[in-house]
């Protein structure tokens, strides 16, 4: 799936760049918005409409698929087995990941071999690291494949009728924005009912706007991160397969909140664990444009450099 | 002493007696007191007094320490090693003409507040007061309200605290938190503070807290029966029928401080079943192995319950946390009941903290506590 712009943007709470996002894309029509993310407060939107100064039509994602869930107990219970699985998976994932990344902090801490030796040991414990978030990948979308083969939930009938309802409303939008929140649920729900496709299908350039875990939604994997989280190790970890069209980066919203930024050892394995794709610390007023494939970042926003430090977006994009 | 303390000692012996009290002045005025260097406190307290004297609850010191008067100054001192992260709590005793006032320090603007009034506060240089128990702007605001039931336990009508997180909702169950003494872990340990920063970040999921308080909690704390049957019988089912709650153990837990403690775990011995997590701090858990105890009748009760607790655990809940300050001549008791809780549930957590039996300790853990017994979605929420 391709899409002619989209535009990724830090979180709009304190410094709303929306309505200016969507005036330097030459939207003056209706906007359609998913904020699934935001769950049971789906439709709080009145300071979205407020900033944006345009008609929002709110796609109602969240409640959709509750209401799709009630009507077809058994796509349910596949969802929920097919979550029961992804959890499983991730369990066993994340044991195998501490280890990799112990090893590989230990050999980036380490001075007492030969230049050449400990290059060498560090490549390698590094690309264990990405050989376990590929294998972890890879799972996931397997138990995926089985839930679309085994369930088909585009053809059954609730899906189906409130993908129709979708697409017509958002025929009617000139653009698409995807808000923050939980990022699982996004991507989720947004997939089950078919948003990213018919809003592609539709004709003429329809933008799409994101932000936070709507950023992460767009892209390839899905990573989640947390450097100090009140328990555990706080290792970052790939949840699944993004909706894939924000390719080649993986969006960081809060970063200044929930990375150790200035810990260049943690910087640096991060950069390196998921490159060549580029880590964009979206921080607030961060801004991100996808245009005839390549990207272009306003001056403040970043990413993290395979040295530890944070360098601007175009040397790596 | 610190050495701050020393070099000014040394300079006062150098100048004329009455260039003495200016060289104080200049020294209190450029310092912070207590005077921290290191591991190294001095205390300081200035004035006429015919003794003065440190007083702390930090078991196992002798609790009144007296200060010493820097020769021909009206100030006095007294120096004591403190842990890299201990947090100590203090007053001053200044005696004069046989009569003894307990002070706050008056160089010393930190005060931490309690039920009885206040204390002045001296830490370690590792120690950091936390950011997420001060307000953040961009956390939403929970609402507080209260309700009136009648307790068929204790024959009268009780009144409760509720917390509503921001982002309670009827469409959606929330798990349910029931704090003992919940009007002062409000007052003195910012747990609405808390409650709303941890729910903003993700690390709590949007919980409900029922803030319960007694009029007589060391009769009613003290593993009173009467007690369990007013959290499960009258409490609960009204909270049941007011709120959108998750009907499940899983999502129900009891905090408690001190005696708190104790009631919160004689009603989970109790009751079993009913609630899943328990976050038990300082517990008052005296028990005795041979004859008596020496802490005073209204301890029996207490005594009676750990000691029935230690011959039959049973299954008491899911995760048990557990905190106490190595202060505390409690830390005994909490130590020793580990590993008998690990045998009554399926999680125990332990954290111990160089600090005493008071709130701020108990504010301390909370973070820890509360993100253990009900993590919350802060992996996958990016607003």
């Amino acid at each position: 799936m391709t899409a002619s712009s989209v535009v990724l943007l830090g979180p709009q709470g304190t410094v709303p760049r929306v309505r200016d996002a969507l005036r330097d894309l030459g939207v003056r029509e209706p906007v359609a918005i998913v904020t699934a993310g935001w769950e049971e407060r789906e439709r709080e939107l009145l300071p979205f409409m407020k900033h944006v100064e345009l008609p929002v039509r709110n796609l109602d994602v969240f409640r959709r698929a509750e209401v799709v869930y009630g009507r077809d107990p058994d796509l349910h219970a596949a969802m929920r087995k097919r979550h029961d699985r992804v959890r499983a998976q991730q369990r066993l994932y994340r044991a195998r990941l501490a280890h990799a990344l112990d090893a590989a902090r230990e050999s980036l801490a380490r001075s007492d071999a030969p230049p050449g030796l400990l290059a060498a040991d560090r490549r390698d414990a590094i690309d264990a690291i990405r050989r376990l978030d590929a294998f972890h990948l890879a799972r996931v979308d397997e138990i995926e494949l089985e839930f679309e083969l085994g369930v088909r939930p585009a053809e059954r009938p609730a899906v189906a009728l409130h993908r129709a309802r979708i697409r017509e409303r958002l025929a009617g939008c000139r653009a698409l924005c995807i808000a923050g929140g939980h990022v699982g649920i996004l991507v989720n729900r947004m997939r089950l009912l078919g948003v990213l496709d018919a809003h592609l299908s539709l004709p003429g350039d329809r933008p799409i706007v994101a932000w936070s875990a709507g950023a992460m939604a767009l892209a390839s994997r899905v990573v989640l991160f947390h450097d100090h989280p009140p328990q555990g190790a706080g290792n970052a970890e790939v949840f699944r397969a993004g909706l894939g069209i924000a390719p080649g980066i993986v969006p960081l919203p809060h970063a200044d909140r929930r990375l150790a930024l200035a810990d260049r050892a943690r910087v640096a394995l991060f950069a390196a664990r998921f490159a060549p794709d580029a880590c964009v610390v979206l921080n607030a007023g961060a801004r991100l444009d996808l245009r005839a494939g390549d990207w272009h970042a306003t001056p403040d926003t970043l990413r993290l450099a395979p040295d530890g430090s944070l360098g601007p977006v175009q040397e790596v994009a | 002493m610190t050495p701050a303390v020393l070099e000014l000692q040394r300079r006062l012996g150098a100048v004329e007696p009455a260039a003495r009290a200016a060289l104080v002045d200049t020294f209190l005025a450029r310092r912070e007191v207590p005077v921290v260097e290191g591991r190294h406190v001095t205390f300081l307290w200035r004035g006429e007094a015919d003794d003065v004297a440190l007083v702390h609850w930090i078991y196992g010191l002798e609790q009144s320490r007296p200060f010493r008067r820097l020769p021909d100054t009206d100030l006095w001192f007294h120096a004591l090693d403190l842990p890299e992260h201990a947090r100590m709590e203090y007053k001053i005793a200044v005696t004069r003409s046989g009569r003894t006032d307990w002070q706050h320090d008056a160089f010393n603007p930190r005060l931490a507040r309690d039920p009885f009034g206040a204390n002045s506060v001296v830490h370690g240089p590792a120690y950091r007061e936390p950011a997420w128990a001060r307000p953040d702007a961009d956390a939403r605001r929970g609402q507080l309200r209260t309700i009136e039931l009648q307790s068929t336990a204790f024959g009268d009508v009780r009144r409760v605290d509720l917390y509503l997180p921001a982002r309670y909702r009827r469409t959606r169950r929330h798990p349910l938190l029931i704090v003992h003494d919940g009007p002062d872990y409000v007052r003195y340990a910012a747990l609405t503070t808390i409650l709303d920063n941890l729910i903003e970040r993700g690390e709590l999921p949007p919980l409900v807290v029922a803030l319960t308080a007694s009029p007589d909690r060391l009769v009613e704390y003290a593993a009173d029966p009467r007690h369990a049957g007013f959290l499960c019988d009258d409490l609960l089912p009204a909270l049941h029928r007011q709120l959108s709650l998750v009907d499940s153990p899983s999502a129900r837990g009891l905090l408690g401080a001190s005696f708190g403690a104790v009631a919160a775990l004689s009603t989970a011995w109790r009751r079993p079943g009913v609630f899943g997590h328990l976050i038990l701090q300082s517990g008052s858990f005296a028990f005795t192995d041979i004859g008596r105890h020496e802490r005073g009748p209204i301890w029996d009760p207490v005594v009676d319950f750990v000691n029935a607790f230690r011959r039959a655990p049973g299954r008491i809940a899911e995760q048990v946390f557990v905190t106490c300050g190595t202060f505390e001549s409690l830390v005994y008791y909490n130590r020793s009941l580990i590993p008998l809780l690990q045998t009554a549930a399926d999680e125990v957590r332990y954290e111990e903290a160089q600090d005493g039996h008071n709130w701020e300790n108990w504010r301390d853990r909370l973070r820890t506590a509360l993100s253990w017994t009900f993590p919350g979605p802060l992996w996958f929420v990016y607003e």
